[in-house]
């Protein structure tokens, strides 16, 4: 062979993965929060139909639980989301591991608080 | 109709189902956004063609875990997104020659992260990318920009494993002609 010539390396350098954009994970969390809230609404309105009814008063401690259960597990998808995305700056700013850590653990009390905030009945 | 008993039980496992998409999206956003990027060849469309990949994706979420018997859902997700690429060069009638008006961009983002080559010669390989039939140039995506093996690619494109690895062999070969002649004649 007259020259090297490892195309395989090559390719692998100029196809390397590109980080998406910062506005594209904003921009699908709310798409995603979106669906989970109408998910949400769905149950909302069956629970509100379904109370009209004598017969379901007595077995109304289960529905909260069911969304309770709803509401958490949509919640806990968006603060892990919200909290990944602040991962970047967080090490940037961090002095050390423990550091680190401290400050993740701040951002997922943070962002915890905002969504259930968030989630939280308007009145 | 649903008791409350079944309706609670539906509730939690959807509650379970969003959960277990969260962790799908959060492990392959990059990976459904670094396929779109390659095949649209910019940002917004790719940006849009992540955004209907993981929509969709969502839509179907259900069944496509039930049906994948544990195996990894990264193929199906590109399916998503190689189907959805397809449709958009349908619909608009254009061939992805954008991705060679970036190829600028793409080699300056590289060098910066410390690859070894230099700008030029990312800026040729992928220009001679681009040139591949849709097929080849696809599998080379997924087999270098997402690192995806023989059988990913594979029920990714839709094909045996044998025939995708007569086809990524093809296509490295017949990129490394493009390339020497590309070199050749520069």
């Amino acid at each position: 062979m007259s020259q090297p010539f490892d195309i395989e390396t090559r390719l692998r350098a100029a196809l390397a993965p590109i980080e998406p954009p910062d506005e594209l994970a904003v921009r699908m969390e709310a798409k995603l929060g979106t669906l989970v809230e109408l998910a949400a609404d769905e149950l909302e309105t069956w629970e509100l139909s379904a109370m009209r009814d004598p017969r379901n008063w007595a077995r109304a401690a289960v529905r909260p639980a069911a969304a309770v259960i709803v509401g958490a597990g949509a919640g806990v998808g968006l603060v892990v989301l919200r909290t990944r995305r602040r991962r970047h700056r967080r090490r940037a700013q961090a002095h050390g591991v423990f550091d680190l850590a401290e400050r993740t653990v701040r951002d997922v009390a943070r962002e915890a608080l905002r969504v259930f905030e968030e989630a939280a009945p308007k009145r | 109709m649903a008791t409350d008993a079944e309706r609670a039980e539906q509730a939690a496992a959807k509650a379970r189902l969003d959960d277990h998409f969260s962790a799908l999206y959060r492990a392959h956003l990059r990976d459904v956004y670094s396929y779109s990027y390659y095949r649209v060849g910019n940002h917004h469309d790719a940006e849009d063609l992540t955004e209907q990949t993981f929509l969709q994706a969502y839509r179907h979420f259900e069944r496509a875990e039930q049906e994948s018997e544990g195996r990894p859902l990264r193929p199906w997700l590109i399916r998503i997104a190689h189907n959805l690429a397809a449709n958009y060069y349908r619909d608009r009638a254009r061939r992805p020659q954008t991705a060679i008006d970036d190829a600028d961009m793409l080699a300056s983002a590289h060098t910066t992260e410390g690859l070894v080559q230099d700008r030029d010669d990312l800026k040729r390989i992928l220009e001679c990318v681009q040139r591949l039939p849709d097929d080849r140039r696809e599998a080379l995506i997924m087999r270098f920009a997402l690192g995806m093996d023989n059988r990913e690619i594979a029920r990714a494109l839709g094909r045996t494993d044998g025939a995708t690895k007569v086809l990524l062999h093809r296509a490295i070969r017949q990129l490394e002609e493009l390339v020497k002649t590309a070199e050749g004649g520069g």
